[in-house]
């Protein structure tokens, strides 16, 4: 009789467990991040954007845009390592990018106004980044060129491997360094999205400037 | 192991540590007592080293801010009319006159009864999170039972 009452309550006991909370939870936690987020404790807010060329990753620090990715995969995981690991969903943090991002997809932005936070990359590769920032939407240039403009001119391979190691897409616009042998050549998103977005821009690709 | 980032923690952890807290101080106050964990554990985050027992990391974080809340409300004289608006809907608790038997056990008990059979812990947790023995965290969980059958079941199951 007594071991049966003690099943019984630990059977009402473990009702808890089953109890749907997956709504309530959800909830409480968006509010506790916002309030977490309004005391600076989150490091790189992350969320997805959708394009006409897919979801896009998007993380951003006090700093400004870190990250625009077209493949989502490892892409937390890399910021945790390498800026801090207080990398939480924040879709509110994001608007100000989601906004210009729609802006340019809908062809009313030629240029960006966001702040880039350069902090993923260094060195010769930042060099060739900022540089890319410089080229002018409409237009497009090659690796040749874009070497020499950062002073090493004969160094167009490895220019090369310093755009395609991009960390902001499509706002630092490595789509617009093209081979000088005619085509789009690589890009990190496939060609087929570098196609679009040349398109989306009018760019002419017979002018590779500057020369 | 170095923590992930704290978004795959949240999204592993978060229904554990609301339902923890909702059994544990009640639905009303589980939507604080989450933010308060949830900020503690942020600023916590940068600096932890193991990333091996988030679970009862984050318990242990979650429990003392729900012995903060029981302590709270015991100052609280009435409970005030003009409560902010709670953020998430409330969760229906079966059996609540057992959850309010609960809710009056002593602290330790009351957390090792939830963390056990509510959590569905093994003893070495209870013990771990609640900083006692294995040995400890089964004689409070034995203490809470035999009270909440004194409390409880003697007049209504």
């Amino acid at each position: 009789m007594t071991n049966f009452e003690l099943d019984e309550i630990e059977a009402a006991l473990r009702r808890g467990a089953a109890v749907d909370v997956d709504t309530q939870a959800e909830a409480a936690t968006i509010s506790a991040i916002a309030a977490a987020d309004r005391e600076g404790l989150i490091d790189v807010a992350v969320s997805t954007v959708d394009s006409p060329v897919g979801d896009l990753l998007v993380a951003v620090t006090p700093q400004g845009l870190v990250r625009l990715a077209f493949d989502p995969t490892h892409v937390l995981d890399d910021l945790a390592e390498r800026i801090s690991p207080r990398v939480v969903e924040s879709p509110v943090r994001l608007d100000p990018v989601r906004r210009e991002l729609d802006e340019y997809f809908e062809g009313r932005r030629r240029a960006f106004d966001l702040v880039i936070d350069w902090s993923l990359t260094s060195g010769f590769r930042r060099q060739v980044l900022e540089a890319t920032a410089r080229i002018p939407s409409g237009h497009v240039t090659t690796y040749g060129a874009l070497a020499a403009q950062v002073g090493k001119p004969s160094a167009a391979r490895a220019v090369g491997g310093a755009v395609g190691s991009n960390p902001v897409a499509i706002v630092v616009p490595c789509h617009r360094v093209v081979p000088a042998s005619g085509g789009v050549g690589n890009y990190g998103g496939g060609p087929e999205r570098k196609e679009f977005l040349l398109e989306l821009e009018h760019a002419d690709t017979s002018v590779k400037g500057p020369r | 192991m170095s923590p992930p980032p704290f978004q795959t923690f949240l999204d592993r952890h978060r229904d554990a540590v609301y339902r923890f807290l909702v059994f544990s101080v009640g639905s009303d106050d589980a939507d604080d007592c989450l933010q308060e964990t949830f900020t503690a554990a942020l600023r916590a985050y940068p600096r932890l080293e193991d990333g091996s027992n988030l679970r009862a990391w984050v318990l242990t974080i979650a429990h003392r801010k729900a012995i903060d809340s029981h302590r709270g409300r015991a100052r609280r004289p009435v409970p005030t009319a003009d409560l902010p608006e709670k953020p998430s809907p409330a969760v229906t608790l079966p059996d609540p006159g057992l959850w309010e038997a609960v809710g009056k056990l002593p602290p330790k008990q009351r957390a090792a009864v939830v963390l056990r059979f509510v959590s569905d812990l093994p003893f070495r947790q209870v013990g771990r999170i609640l900083d006692i023995s294995e040995a400890a965290a089964r004689q409070n969980v034995h203490e809470g039972i035999a009270n909440l059958r004194k409390e409880y079941a003697d007049d209504e199951l």
